[in-house]
């Protein structure tokens, strides 16, 4: 039992869940702001990955490789808004959920193979290098408390310290924009397209605004994602963008720690309803291989009560935004 | 009206010429398919006036209303608000050249404030710029003013109490008029008001009616379609008929209604019915 809560305790913390938390940030910037139904948020931190991974790869230094993934990121960004923002929102979801499929099709196909690595992807040694000389921790197993985790190599406390400093600076940036005179105008647009037109804005521009920042975060996230891992297509497939809406919308929309706390919820209790399935369902019930997807299916019926008994999410404010109004 | 009235010596017939139009449309013609929701020759709009645009329900008065402020496309014709050409400029740029519409489904940002409402109508603040909404020494003193504002306009219209509420929380009679104070933070020369009794209880009507007086005697030029003929009698200085997309009257409240024509239009439609009685559903 005490294992187990080291684990979740040590769940809240990894660059998983900051990796999540920045990608729901920046859906936050899509949804929660100005209304957007983004429903391929896995491919803008895809892109992010394969901008990083390829340009170290292939040489780049760590600024240039942050720059590519960003750069690419909001280039796929306009591309998807250019000709979908202009309809309604429900086609946005269909457009994005299936250009993030493509992205994903595209990496794991074998004409790109030197490129991409198709369906194996790049692995970590390939471009954490340089990433890892810049640990200012030992590179052996450092403890801190009951935690144990590398210094420097892939989940490293390194990655840690990076991951959530780089969660702080975007909730910041988030925070800012979304208290401006700017955030006003997204909000305005989230309740209603027309009367913001009529009052003389651009609502086109700013959509295409939103939806090429969350992508940018989002893009961010896949950088730290892939640092504490590798860079897989199929890891980036529709589930991922459905985790981080339900992160999203457990936190709560529209709040500014709402993606924080979502995402340290949702994987937190996914360790902890894991673990306690191990320790009091027999083997014989339900085997190892079984809980992992027994978890994700109480987490599924954990969205659907929360979607109809507290919509706003953990942190919201009824009033101000429901996920079914 | 003012001392010497602008409409004296405006013949009463369709596509009229006024003395001083703000807004002049020439051969609009809007078609949906097979049928023709407007067809307008010619039409002016008198500045510093309130001009009523009537007719019975499907003559295409709200199509015409999108048509002049950007929202809708014709398949032809040519528009102008105060000498430039509207041809093809998006609703957001309509606005800016000062002419801001309300809606006869009133928009209100729901899930905002009452203020942050009224400051999204507000024109020129730099902190709607993304970059410069990162700095906010550059628009701080901008949302001062904005929503001292504000302010006057809500207690003008009786909602400074619920500033901080909800939008959504607010009646729909109370919508209608923070829509209309909305759009004036952004200091329009002229407003377009698309059915703004609709749906308001009898009450505020009468406030209503005192706030659109006010405006004009403020400068602004007011363009309104209605169904309330007690309404259109009370405050229009110049009543434009529509039917079956096309102008077939104008002339003051008091005679235009007597027009054949405009009777035939009405009449056609609701034969059994008080005009004076005609609502808005």
């Amino acid at each position: 039992m005490g294992d187990l809560l080291i684990d979740v305790a040590r769940e809240a913390f990894t660059p998983t869940t900051a990796a999540f938390a920045l990608a729901a940030v920046g859906l936050n910037f899509h949804f929660g702001l100005t209304g957007l139904l983004n429903m391929g948020q896995a491919g803008f931190m895809l892109l992010g990955m394969y901008g990083y991974a390829i340009t170290v790869r292939e040489g780049g230094p760590i600024w240039l490789a942050i720059i590519v993934a960003l750069v690419v990121a909001m280039v796929f960004g306009v591309i998807l808004g250019w000709p979908t923002l202009k309809l309604r929102g429900d086609y946005l979801a269909i457009v994005t959920i299936a250009a993030a499929e493509m992205v994903r099709y595209l990496g794991r196909s074998q004409n790109f193979n030197s490129l991409t690595g198709a369906s194996t992807g790049i692995r970590g040694n390939e471009f954490k290098g340089s990433f890892e000389a810049l640990s200012p921790f030992p590179d052996r197993m450092v403890d801190v408390g009951p935690f144990a985790l590398h210094g420097t190599r892939s989940t490293s406390w390194w990655l840690v310290v990076v991951g959530w400093a780089l969660v702080a600076i975007f909730t910041l940036i988030f925070w800012r924009l979304s208290k401006s005179p700017w955030g006003r105008v997204l909000k305005g647009i989230r309740e209603d397209e027309d009367a913001v037109r009529s009052l003389g804005k651009n609502v086109y521009s700013y959509k295409m605004q939103a939806l090429v920042i969350g992508g940018a975060v989002g893009a961010v996230s896949g950088v730290i994602w892939a640092l504490g891992a590798s860079v897989q297509p199929d890891s980036m497939g529709r589930p991922t963008t459905f985790w981080v809406w339900t992160l999203l919308l457990l936190g709560g929309a529209a709040t500014i720690f709402g993606p924080v706390l979502g995402s340290i919820l949702f994987w937190c209790s996914l360790v902890l309803i894991k673990g306690l399935a191990a320790m009091w369902i027999p083997d014989t019930v339900l085997s190892q291989q079984q809980l992992q997807p027994f978890s994700l299916l109480l987490v599924g019926v954990t969205l659907m009560l929360l979607v109809i008994f507290r919509p706003q999410g953990v942190l919201g404010d009824k009033r101000e935004l429901a996920f079914n109004d | 009206m003012t001392d010497i009235d602008p409409f004296a010596n405006v013949p009463h017939e369709p596509g009229a010429p006024k003395k001083d139009p703000i807004v002049i449309a020439d051969h609009v013609q809007r078609r949906f398919g097979g049928l023709t929701a407007v067809d307008v020759d010619h039409f002016e709009v008198q500045r510093h006036a309130i001009t009523a645009l009537i007719g019975p329900n499907g003559a295409g008065k709200s199509t015409f209303f999108n048509l002049l402020t950007g929202f809708d496309k014709p398949q032809k014709g040519e528009w102008q608000f105060n000498g430039n050409s509207m041809k093809g400029v998006s609703p957001a740029k309509v606005a800016r050249a000062g002419k801001v519409r309300t809606f006869q489904l009133t928009k209100a940002l729901n899930r905002m404030t009452v203020i942050e409402n009224m400051r999204l109508g507000a024109a020129d603040q730099r902190g709607e710029n993304i970059f410069a909404a990162f700095i906010p020494t550059l628009w701080r003193q901008r949302e001062i003013d904005i929503t001292e504002r504000a302010h006057g306009l809500l207690h003008r219209f009786q909602l400074f109490e619920k500033k901080d509420d909800f939008a959504g929380s607010l009646s729909g009679g109370q919508r209608k008029l923070l829509e209309m104070a909305r759009a004036l933070m952004s200091e329009p020369e002229m407003v377009m008001l698309d059915e703004p009794m609709a749906g308001v209880n009898p009450a505020l009507t009468e406030s209503l009616l005192e706030h659109i007086v006010k405006l004009k005697n403020e400068g602004v030029s007011v363009l309104f379609v209605e169904h309330d003929m007690h309404m259109v009698r009370r405050i229009s200085d110049w009543v434009v008929v529509m039917a079956e997309g096309r102008i077939i009257a104008e002339g003051p409240p008091d005679s235009v209604m007597l027009n054949p024509q405009v009777q035939e239009a009405y009449l056609g439609v609701h034969h059994d019915t008080d005009l004076s009685e005609e609502s808005s559903s």
